[in-house]
């Protein structure tokens, strides 16, 4: 046995850009299962009971029961997937599956098992990551990698206040993979099924709409009434799986009741960090003005985050919001993006407009949750990569939409754990980007071997005076926004409890939510911009 | 910044694919992955630790709650002296002042924002959500306080000297430094204070290293005066300065130096304890606990692994056990001490770390499982140099530890660290060691299927009744084993150090 340490020892080294991912991946599971004991939303116990509601009732009864008040509110192919689930969970300890003994079931058993099928679903986004950066070069891929992979957002949001977010976003990059390579029909199937999953995703469904009707259908009386025909049946198909069930039970209004709950506010109970912050803002502005100058406001009865339609208004001066106007607001949002989809459709540019769909939804839609900025921070990373200017935008949006989840983690004990992932996270982009863009501006002077690239990467400033050097760096504008989330950071956990005590518990996240609002609404027009000058 | 610059030759760089981590240079590669060891030791710090609900005597948590305890309600000529209101047998202060120094301190932070952890007499045993955040972040902030800067000094010094080592190199063994999942484990998860006695030895070693010997003996002292297993390290760092001294100029002015400075120091930080004789006797009486026994629980030493055998404790006296524990371990740390006064090297001193603390570790009285955590230490700093020695034996380290952490609930935590460290040893653009030989790699693969099996073992299966403790005498076994490997090959190529040196200088001659 001792042999081993005086024998020869050959050393080589290989890696395939699949081990690379995989270890990627991997490194993050590792953090994903020491992230196990974490604080654990109700969204936890949302899906134990949903794993109970499909394992001991009969479909049927999966949109009516009502023994926990979580019931289940997502399309059948969730509900679906959940069923498949609660087989191993029935298999691990059937108490996790049992609808009455299982009501906030918390013990390590089914703890561990609910983070575990998070982690594996996950699966889905590494091949959904994978599919879009194949055809990149190593170094693109890798940074691609570290930004979707070990994205923060979604560390915090699924691995520790528990959801899964990872999974569907996985199936959308798919959707967009297909897409990309222009493989319209497979990307469209892809879409329709992840609508069967979550209905939110719904937002982008306009711009899917126009671009596959361009360009997968367009062209020639006959063929495009064929393809019509074709991706219609597949769509219908897809549907028919998910919801034909119910409509045969004559469920589907209850369903459609279940999924899409009007009754709810504007905003959710934490104000996302989108346009009606201002509205809201703007109302309370012009209220407290109006009642200085002399006029009899009434203070509002309702509030913004529940109560239902056509109750009284939580607004005192300016009009109420229905759901109809956050509607077409969004369209209106959108239009400049379906203009172009329909003039141009180009494959290359179907992630950017996506993104900028989900962008609009979440800027202008009706009760939206902080964690969808997850649904257009990711599929921008892919893009994040191409040019300089992705990069500085990528660099301020990830950051600002990573700071405006934190309140849902509020509990001492993970503070370092969001705070170090957000340091992390932003210091890999920075390394990241600064290699790209250092490296990738002498590239293109000199397209010669790789070793000469590299040779060039390190040091040698003297030689390169030729060369017009664009390192990445953010403006001053940027900075000073960036530096204020940290003011705005230790006003919330310091000052403010020290001057205020308890009072005005509610400021310190008003203003988070505010202040992140700049940034989501900046990268909106940075966005819309690039989009609309795009030819 | 300055680094890049420094290092021109970049040939060897051409399929790195850390590229893009490494280019900024050393202070961006310290601070990711500083960022990522936090990271990981705040993830794990979720975790429960040792003797978590578990009355009367709880564990090392309760034992350092209670220091803090101890040390902000007493005087401090009374932290080591038992009476009514210092009951030593309920987790008695028994590690040098500066431990106690750390809890006061601690214990100051404790008191200020949940001053219920350690009212007098009435927290004792306090368990609460508040007390072990606080706890956990004590241990954090010394960890990042002391250790992580130590290790950016070592690795400043230790990469200063060859600039041939590519970058990716420099970002590999400052993960491997930080990310050691033994100490994590342990101070994080189970709830010591092994990063600040380890800090200072790795400040010691890199001082050493960049020539500052007057520094290191401080440093080390330090160490030495926070936890007694520092000693562990003590003849090499002794005849390693010693060698170094003698090949001066005046050889007896600069060991009256450092041996002036040492006593400086341990003067300080005993202090208060120094007005009499009768009170450092106290405290001195308090570090040796030879009323314990040879070992505790199951150790992978030398004494318990041969107990199956030989029942060391019913055939020997403690006495006779004592003075014969001594001398196996100055014998078997002999040779290296020799090596290093014979010819001081910088690589040999390293060597000679591993080497004494692993005689301790395997031959001194009474040794915990969790000291495998000071050899762990100079074979981390080797890494670079022995990778595959170093792999084997952390490897080795974790399996010995396994009974404990099973006993503190930390199963979940140590697979996740133990693939961590397994994912880093095989990072993407890290040269790979394979071994072409296959008798060796046919042994190797065996033992590692041991291995695993033996993990899968100890967690589902119940030990025969007539034997409980089986699987723990076969891991202890199977450990001390390799342990001995470790460290009949480490002390085989410290005194191999002092052929290539003349090789080299014949090739020169012949040149």
């Amino acid at each position: 046995m001792g042999k081993e340490k005086l024998s020869f020892k050959e050393v080589h080294h290989s890696h395939s850009p699949k081990t690379t991912l995989w270890w990627f991946f991997l490194v993050a599971t590792c953090i994903k299962v020491l992230l196990f004991p974490s604080y654990r939303s109700t969204d936890f116990e949302v899906h134990r009971n949903w794993l109970a509601l499909t394992h001991s009732l009969p479909l049927s009864q999966w949109y009516f029961d009502e023994t926990s008040p979580w019931t289940l509110d997502y399309p059948p192919f969730f509900a679906y997937f959940e069923r498949f689930l609660s087989i191993f969970a029935h298999l691990i300890d059937p108490q996790i599956v049992h609808l009455q003994n299982g009501l906030n079931y918390s013990s390590n058993k089914v703890v561990y098992f609910q983070r575990v099928t998070v982690i594996l679903s996950d699966l889905s986004l590494l091949y959904g990551v994978y599919r879009l950066t194949r055809n990149l070069d190593s170094r693109k891929q890798q940074l691609i990698w570290s930004l979707v992979i070990w994205s923060p957002m979604l560390f915090i949001v699924d691995h520790v206040h528990f959801q899964y977010n990872g999974f569907l976003i996985g199936i959308l990059l798919i959707s967009l993979s297909y897409l990309e390579e222009g493989r319209d029909l497979l990307g469209g199937f892809v879409f329709a099924v992840l609508l069967c999953f979550k209905h939110l995703f719904a937002v982008a469904a306009p711009i899917y709409f126009v671009y596959l009707l361009r360009h997968y259908c367009w062209g020639g009386m006959v063929r495009g009434f064929r393809r019509l025909l074709i991706m219609g049946g597949v769509v219908t198909a897809v549907f028919a799986s998910a919801f034909g069930p119910f409509f045969h039970l004559g469920q589907i209004q209850q369903v459609i009741q279940r999924l899409f709950p009007f009754g709810r506010g504007l905003c959710h109970a934490y104000w996302a960090p989108n346009f009606w912050v201002f509205y809201i803002m703007s109302d309370k502005g012009l209220a407290f003005i109006f009642r200085k100058l002399g006029f009899n406001v009434q203070t509002p009865t309702g509030s913004f985050t529940a109560g239902l339609v056509g109750d009284s208004s939580p607004f005192s001066v300016l009009p109420q919001i229905k759901p109809s106007v956050t509607f077409i607001m969004v369209l209106l949002a959108l239009s400049p993006c379906l203009f172009k989809a329909w003039k141009n459709p180009q494959p290359q540019m179907i992630s950017r407009w996506i993104a900028y769909a989900y962008t609009c939804g979440f800027l202008f839609g009706w009760h939206v949750h902080e964690k969808a900025s997850l649904h257009f921070v990711i599929p921008l990373a892919i893009v994040a990569a191409q040019t300089l200017e992705d990069a500085r935008h990528y660099f301020l949006l990830s950051i600002v939409s990573c700071y405006s989840i934190f309140p849902l983690l509020f509990e001492a004990r993970e503070y370092p754990i969001k705070v170090l992932l957000l340091l992390l996270h932003s210091i890999l982009m920075w390394s990241g980007f600064s290699a790209q863009f250092y490296d990738g501006a002498e590239a293109t002077r000199v397209p010669t071997a790789n070793s000469k690239k590299k040779a060039d990467q390190f040091g040698s400033e003297g030689n390169s005076g030729a060369t017009v050097k664009k390192g990445f760096a953010i403006g001053w504008i940027e900075r000073i926004y960036l530096i204020g989330l940290v003011v705005v950071e230790i006003w919330g956990q310091i000052l403010h409890p020290l001057l205020f005590g308890d009072k005005f518990a509610f400021a310190p996240l008003m203003l988070i939510s505010i202040y992140c609002a700049f940034g989501i609404m900046y990268s909106w027009i940075w966005q819309l911009i690039y989009i609309v000058k795009c030819r | 910044m300055e680094k890049e610059n420094k290092v021109k030759d970049t040939a060897s760089d051409d399929d790195d694919c850390w590229w893009w981590l490494v280019q900024k240079g050393t202070t961006a590669v310290f601070i990711t992955v500083g960022l990522f060891a936090l990271l990981v030791r705040v993830a794990v710090s979720l975790h429960p630790y040792s003797g978590a609900g578990n009355p009367p005597k709880f564990g090392d948590y309760e034992a350092q709650r209670h220091w803090m305890e101890i040390t902000i309600n007493l005087p401090i000529k009374e932290w080591y002296r038992n009476s009514s209101n210092n009951d030593l047998r309920y987790w008695g202060l028994d590690y040098p002042p500066l431990t106690a120094y750390q809890s006061f301190i601690h214990g100051l932070f404790l008191k200020f924002f949940h001053p219920d952890s350690v009212a007098p007499f009435a927290s004792r045993g306090h368990e609460s959500y508040l007390g072990k955040l606080l706890m956990r972040w004590t241990v954090l902030s010394s960890d990042a306080l002391i250790f992580f800067p130590a290790a950016l000094y070592f690795i400043i010094v230790y990469y200063n000297q060859s600039s041939r080592t590519r970058k990716s190199e420099l970002a590999w063994h400052t993960a491997v430094l930080l990310l050691s999942p033994c100490l994590i484990l342990i101070d994080h998860g189970h709830f010591q204070y092994n990063c600040i006695s380890l800090g200072f030895t790795i400040g010691a070693v890199a001082a050493i290293l960049s020539g500052n010997d007057l520094v290191a003996s401080v440093l080390y002292c330090l160490a030495l005066n926070h936890k007694q297993m520092s000693a562990y390290f003590a003849p090499s760092f002794f005849s390693h300065l010693l060698g170094k001294c003698l090949r001066r100029k005046y050889p007896i002015l600069e060991v009256s130096k450092l041996g002036l400075l040492v006593l400086g120091t341990f003067a300080a930080v005993w202090w208060p304890y120094l007005y009499s004789t009768q009170s450092i006797l106290e405290v001195l009486s308090r570090l040796a606990p030879f009323e314990r026994g040879i070992f505790e629980d199951y150790v992978a030493n030398f004494w318990c692994a041969s107990s199956i055998l030989i029942k060391w404790k019913r055939l020997f006296t403690t006495e006779s056990l004592k003075l014969l524990s001594l001398t196996a371990t100055v014998i078997t740390c002999l040779p290296s001490m020799v090596q290093q006064i014979k010819s001081p090297s910088k690589r040999g001193f390293l060597y000679a770390l591993l080497n004494s603390s692993f005689s301790f570790y395997l031959f001194s009285f009474q040794v915990h499982e969790k000291s495998i955590l000071l050899p762990l230490l100079p074979a981390t700093l080797l890494a670079v140099e022995e990778p595959f020695i170093f792999r084997w034996f952390t490897q080795f380290a974790m399996l010995s530890m396994f009974p404990l952490i099973c006993r503190d609930n930390l199963v979940v935590p140590y697979l996740a660290l133990l693939a961590l460290f397994v994912l880093i040893m095989n990072a993407p653009g890290q040269h790979r060691v394979r071994e072409s030989n296959y008798l060796g790699s046919a042994t190797m693969f065996l033992i590692l299927c041991c291995y695993f099996v033996l993990h899968i073992v100890y967690l589902t299966m119940h030990p025969p009744e007539k034997y409980p403790f089986l699987f723990e005498a076969i891991i202890m076994n199977l450990c001390f084993s390799q342990f001995v490997l470790v460290t009949l090959g480490c002390n085989i190529k410290q005194w191999l150090l002092n052929r290539p040196a003349k090789l080299e200088e014949t090739e020169k001659k012949q040149i």
